[in-house]
């Protein structure tokens, strides 16, 4: 049995890749492109102490897009064998029978294909070193800690560890052939506050770093989430009105996301974007400045290359309120007559799509205690509940919760109120950033204050 | 139902493969285990700018198996059906346990589970011409509807799920579950303003579905009707007020407001907001929310859960006493209640957990014209974007995507989307009219829930709220709303 199991994860998936490019050739394709995804799993959930989950696995896909001229299909299959494998590469020919020309489609001109060189830091096998027991106390340490923290931490979803290693690869026809692996482990906690009365709150928090020695300690984050759980007890409501609005920064990386998502090739082009067309135009407050950089070593959004085999590179959004580049792959940058930024993102099916490398909002020199301390009334939000931005016209309005704030101070819990405006605005009325920068995934945003919101209440 | 059926054909599976692997998964004690067997085929097709620019089709299988002991939860999966592998991913999920090695019972017993989807040909086997006839037909449809209507994209999308649930009770399940749905978008643009429209449907059907009443052109037309009416939306209006909701796909309100917070697992943890509230009034009288899993052809609707066990219709709330909660395996044991058959999971990597199915409110006396008539000033919300909750505060949102100003108990203008926010044990207390209009969605629901999303229906009659938060961006001024 052992040399069974051994013999199957030896296949090397780079060589299985450039031949699956080379067989789709040989078969009728004009262009073919193949991405393989292995990877594997470990989470732990404790609750109350006593370990609730266990999950141990791993898993492998593969994915060929192939071209007929103009046309394109995809194809994908997580069975590995020849049959599967034959089956998979038969129907993406097939497929690409049915679809439109479209003069705009195929993979990037070869000389554009590349890696970024040396090593990024995206790997590091620690995140499997601990031996099963102590994975299992790191959560429950990380959930000790926030139901030791106050009196009123009544309950718990539980804390976690999870830990998470991956490899990916991309080959096509014009001889490009990458990879690249990445491990990741996070500690979390979600702690429940509860009153007198019965009312409860729960919130969260938590540390992921691509090494063990980069995770924060399960005390800190215990002890965070339970701070921000007991915080939030006695919720009240407000009264309806344009104030001032702080977003603390996990929040405000939602902000930041909407920009995107108005930058993004794919909304750009079809005119579907509300910053469509508006290249070198003033579009946010002068000190808001963008970036997006897929190289910075150890980073969450880090690749060697992008979806397509580009090259990743730093690329400006916005410099001082100016919108300076849209993010694009190979197919949306023609379609603009533009080049590719590098920010092609591949799932095992489908045509390429956007994604971001690590993308942050510049911070400001002001602590958020200061910005805070500017403000009579307003609302400092923690939590925004649902998805209600319309990326065509800009309306925004979405449900929050926070603290309010009462002569620069943050003075108590609200809740079950919503924040509307239009993000054209707001991007403009962004008028302060904190100096408070921290990458927690691959978004991140200091604190910040925007003017100009409605926050509806009763 | 032949019992060897999908699984036993394709990967020459036997029942005593499937007892050897249970042996292996309590070969360190726990109370139960179960392995679920998934074999997922799915194509999808996206026209966009009249261009059929995507097409794919893929196949993703492999086995996920439990392991129960007291409260906790051994899992692993594989996606490589060889015994070796299947047996290494039994003794993984076996380590959550330890005691002596259980054995299971001998034997299965296969399920008597309805047919809720009789497909004769899965869509997902049809002809991949007459998909993209349907999506050229929206597209063509969408475009034809109005002049200012720019950009249309619609998609199709179907697949065929194969499962066989075997546990170490006996339970043998097998089901083979279709599911297919069209979207269509549309962006409309004048010189001074643009707007957007969506609409889509679908279910656990044939392809033929879509060729009957619910053709690409009904689709086409509703997002083509909402980004033209979207044109001219004044903007919503902000605070608290009566909100009146249209009949269908509103029904996300139960969803969100109250469905989660009556998931089996919340309550039992005593985490969300309606633990202990059984026998209670959550809802004013006129209230009778279920969840049904049996409704055929349904988007929601299972023959089996993901556990094996029959679906069922559940009374969640009855004339707004609070009856009961909607459970999968593990708390129905834990709890000492019924299993509902709501134990579901996006797929075979995934750990199972209770599940909404088709959540709606029956209909009501009340008819809605008269519900419009009695609201002075408030909104008519027909359509709704995604929500969510937090369970444990009760805070839930969801997003209206058309709404109208009610004034003087007239329906006027359009206004533009706005999230409304409420408290779902209360919400309900405060909803003063039901419709005897009950309306299911068009069946495009997908719920997430700990980063796994299973496809979901919702139903409502028209219903008025006598006081939500709106959170529009005008102000109300004493005597209506401010333009």
């Amino acid at each position: 049995m052992p040399t069974e199991l051994e013999k199957q994860t030896e296949i090397d998936l780079k060589e299985l890749a450039q031949d699956l490019v080379a067989r789709a050739m040989k078969a009728g394709a004009t262009a073919a492109e193949c991405v393989v995804r292995e990877g594997d799993e470990f989470s732990t959930l404790v609750r109350k102490g006593q370990v609730e989950t266990l999950k141990e696995s791993g898993s492998r896909a593969i994915g060929v897009r192939v071209f007929n001229g103009s046309r394109a299909a995809s194809t994908y299959s997580s069975d590995f064998s020849r049959d599967g494998l034959e089956r998979m590469l038969k129907s993406a020919i097939e497929l690409s029978k049915i679809t439109s020309e479209d003069p705009f489609a195929g993979i990037p001109e070869r000389e554009q294909l590349g890696a970024i060189s040396g090593d990024l830091n995206l790997y590091s096998d620690d995140v499997y070193s601990l031996p099963g027991e102590q994975r299992i106390e790191y959560a429950r340490r990380c959930e000790k800690a926030a139901l030791d923290y106050d009196p009123r931490i009544k309950n718990s979803e539980g804390g976690s560890f999870d830990a998470a290693t991956g490899q990916k690869i991309l080959a096509n026809s014009h001889g490009f052939v990458g990879e690249y692996r990445r491990s990741y482990c996070s500690v979390s906690a979600v702690p429940i506050a509860q009153t007198d009365d019965g009312a409860m709150q729960r919130d969260f928090w938590y540390s992921v770093a691509r090494s063990l020695k980069n995770l924060d300690s399960p005390e800190e984050v215990g002890k965070i989430a339970a701070q921000r759980t007991v915080r939030r007890l006695g919720g009240r409501k407000v009264k309806t009105a344009h104030v001032p609005v702080v977003l603390d920064p996990l929040v405000a990386t939602s902000l930041l996301s909407h920009i995107y998502e108005g930058v993004n090739g794919d909304s750009v082009y079809r005119g579907a974007s509300f910053l469509a067309g508006k290249l070198g135009e003033k579009i946010a407050a002068d000190h808001v400045t963008v970036i997006d950089d897929g190289t910075i070593p150890g980073g969450f959004g880090t690749t060697p290359f992008d979806g397509e085999g580009i090259p990743t590179r730093r690329t400006v959004v916005i410099e001082n309120g100016v919108l300076k580049s849209y993010l694009l792959n190979t197919y949306t940058a023609k379609k603009l007559k533009l080049q590719t930024t590098g920010n092609a993102s591949r799932g095992l099916a489908g045509t390429p799509g956007i994604g971001l490398g690590n993308y942050f909002l510049q911070p400001g020199t002001k602590t958020p205690k200061q910005l805070i301390g500017e403000i009579q009334d307003g609302l400092y939000v923690t939590e925004f509940l649902g998805s209600g931005a319309n990326l065509v016209t800009g309306d925004y309005s979405r449900g929050a919760s926070g603290l309010w704030i009462c002569g620069g101070e943050l003075a108590y819990p609200v809740e079950e109120i919503t924040v509307a405006g239009n993000l054209k605005e707001m991007f403009r009325n962004i008028s302060e950033i904190a100096d408070d920068l921290e990458f927690r995934g691959s978004v991140a945003s200091p604190t910040l204050r925007i003017d100009g919101l409605l926050v509806g209440g009763e | 139902m032949d019992k060897n059926r999908f699984f036993f054909e394709h990967y020459g599976l036997t029942e005593r493969d499937l007892e050897k692997y249970l042996a292996a998964a309590l070969s360190a004690g726990g109370d139960y285990a179960d392995l679920y067997f998934e074999y997922l085929s799915s194509t999808s097709l996206g026209v966009d700018e009249s261009m059929v620019k995507t097409a794919s089709q893929g196949i993703s299988a492999g086995c996920g198996i439990r392991v129960l002991s007291g409260e906790r939860t051994g899992y692993a999966y594989t996606d490589d059906l060889s015994p070796a592998r299947i047996l290494h991913a039994a003794r993984t999920a076996a380590l959550i346990a330890s005691g002596p090695a259980k054995t299971p019972s001998a034997g299965f017993q296969q399920t008597q589970a309805r047919s809720l989807y009789p497909v004769t040909l899965p869509s997902v086997d049809a002809e991949i011409t007459a998909k993209v006839e349907l999506v050229m037909r929206a597209d063509a449809a969408a475009r034809a509807y109005d002049p200012r209507i720019k950009e249309v994209r619609a998609s199709y999308a179907d697949e065929l799920r194969n499962i066989l649930v075997v546990g170490s009770d006996g339970t043998f399940a097998e089901d083979s579950q279709p599911l297919a749905r069209m979207n269509v978008s549309t962006i409309a643009k004048t010189e001074s303003n643009s707007a957007r429209g969506t609409s889509g449907g679908g279910g656990r059907v044939a392809l033929d579905f879509f060729f009957g009443d619910k053709t690409p052109e009904y689709f086409a037309k509703e997002a083509s009707r909402q980004a033209i009416l979207q044109l001219d939306a004044r903007e919503a209006p902000a605070g608290e007020m009566e909100v009146v909701l249209g009949p269908g796909w509103p029904g996300v309100l139960l969803h969100e407001a109250v469905g989660h917070g009556l998931e089996a697992d919340f309550n039992r943890k005593q985490t969300s907001a309606f633990a202990g509230l059984i026998g209670k009034r959550v809802a004013s009288e006129k209230c009778t929310v279920v969840d049904n899993g049996t409704m055929p052809w349904r988007r929601g609707s299972l023959n089996v859960d993901d556990e094996g066990h029959p679906t069922q219709e559940t009374v969640l709330i009855e004339k707004g006493i609070l009856k009961g909660y909607l459970s999968d395996k593990l708390s129905a044991k834990l709890m000492g209640t019924a299993d509902t058959g709501n134990g579901r999971r996006e797929s075979y990597e995934h750990i199972p957990m209770p599940r909404m199915t088709n959540t709606y409110m029956l209909s009501g006396e009340d008819h809605p014209e008269d519900i419009i008539r009695s609201v002075k000033n408030g909104i008519y919300a027909v359509n709704f974007g995604g929500g969510q909750v937090d369970i444990t505060s009760g805070k839930f949102v969801f997003s209206a995507s058309e709404a109208y100003l009610i004034e003087n108990g007239q329906v006027t203008a359009p206004i533009k989307g706005a999230t409304l926010i409420g408290n779902g044990p209360d919400v309900l207390t405060r909803v003063s009219m039901v419709g005897n209009d009950l309306k299911l969605d068009e069946g495009v629901g997908t719920c997430g829930k700990d980063g796994q999303a299973v496809p979901v229906g919702v139903g409502i009659p028209t219903v008025k709220v006598d006081r939500l938060t709106v959170g529009g961006t005008a102000r109300k001024d004493p005597g209506g709303f401010m333009q």
